[in-house]
């Protein structure tokens, strides 16, 4: 089972308590009205979809109900850190290092093949 | 004349458990859902006659009133003697946000040495006395559904669920305490 740090209740709880709810730190355009549709589509669908460190907001939904944001490796499913909502970024060079090198991929291991 | 509407209660003569871990359906209570944000936390304190509690997983109890910390700005009072707590709460004068939720809510009482082992059946949450000592509480999950859990006692847990969910969580709870042993 996944235990996730929730910053509100300042303890590790089971990810069957939480929901992922989409990327963070995505700033709402002020100018909602001016925009193009591209610009309108280009802000609410699409997304990055990184392999590796993202940044994404959660949300403690049975547990003390509040949104936070984390810090999650999508290869190795590690969460590097998670801080309560409104927070900046957090300064990634303090966090553990992404455990990308342990992880096996089809093109670490196959593609050089000869 | 007339025939008046009968109110049946949710669980109504539900009785279950085990030698380890016996379920009862708690007394009807009065239960609001409070929220409100800090400055108004010692008006409402004053008002309900408990300090809210404002760390997590911590609840305050006094004469069968119950202040249970759900999240930042977010409590479940629960008054066991049926006490109007809207009334009490609107008397404050302070900004806050009350739902009634007597009847939404319906409460299953598991007591026993195997009790943490029955709610483990189905919660992920460390309910050992170190982690979950007596008078803490928790919204978490039991399976499927939502529950809000608290500890009255070393072996007595009251489960607070939704009365739609109560089938299911009485059933499972019977199960898994069959499964904590006689």
């Amino acid at each position: 089972m996944l235990l996730i740090y929730c910053p509100y209740c300042e303890e590790e709880r089971s990810e069957l308590e939480f929901r992922q709810a989409g990327d963070a730190h995505i700033a709402r355009p002020t100018n909602m009205t001016e925009m193009t549709d591209e610009e309108f589509e280009a802000f609410f669908f699409l997304r990055d979809n990184v392999k590796g460190l993202t940044f994404e907001r959660w949300r403690h939904l049975n547990g003390c109900g509040r949104f936070f944001n984390a810090a999650r490796d999508t290869v190795s499913d590690k969460f590097l850190t998670t801080y309560k909502a409104g927070l900046p970024r957090p300064d990634l060079s303090t966090l553990r290092p992404a455990t990308e090198a342990t992880v096996e991929t089809y093109e670490a291991t196959e593609s050089n093949a000869k | 004349m007339a025939d008046l509407a009968t109110r049946t209660l949710p669980l109504s003569g539900f009785h279950g458990g085990s030698g380890a871990a016996a379920l009862s359906v708690a007394s009807p209570a009065t239960r609001i859902s409070l929220r409100a944000k800090p400055d108004a936390v010692a008006a409402l304190s004053g008002v309900l006659g408990l300090l809210l509690p404002t760390k997590a997983k911590t609840s305050a109890s006094s004469n069968g009133r119950h202040a249970l910390w759900l999240g930042p700005d977010e409590w479940l009072i629960i008054d066991e003697n049926g006490a109007d707590l809207m009334a009490a709460v609107a008397s404050s004068n302070v900004l806050h946000s009350a739902t009634d939720v007597s009847h939404r809510n319906t409460a299953i009482i598991v007591k026993g040495r195997g009790a943490a082992v029955a709610i483990n059946g189905g919660c992920p949450q460390d309910l050992s006395l170190a982690a979950f000592p007596v008078g803490a509480c928790s919204r978490t999950v039991l399976a499927k559904a939502e529950i809000v859990l608290l500890r009255t006692a070393e072996d007595t847990f009251r489960v607070e669920c939704w009365r739609s969910f109560s089938p299911y969580v009485s059933t499972l709870l019977a199960e898994a305490a069959e499964d904590a042993g006689n």
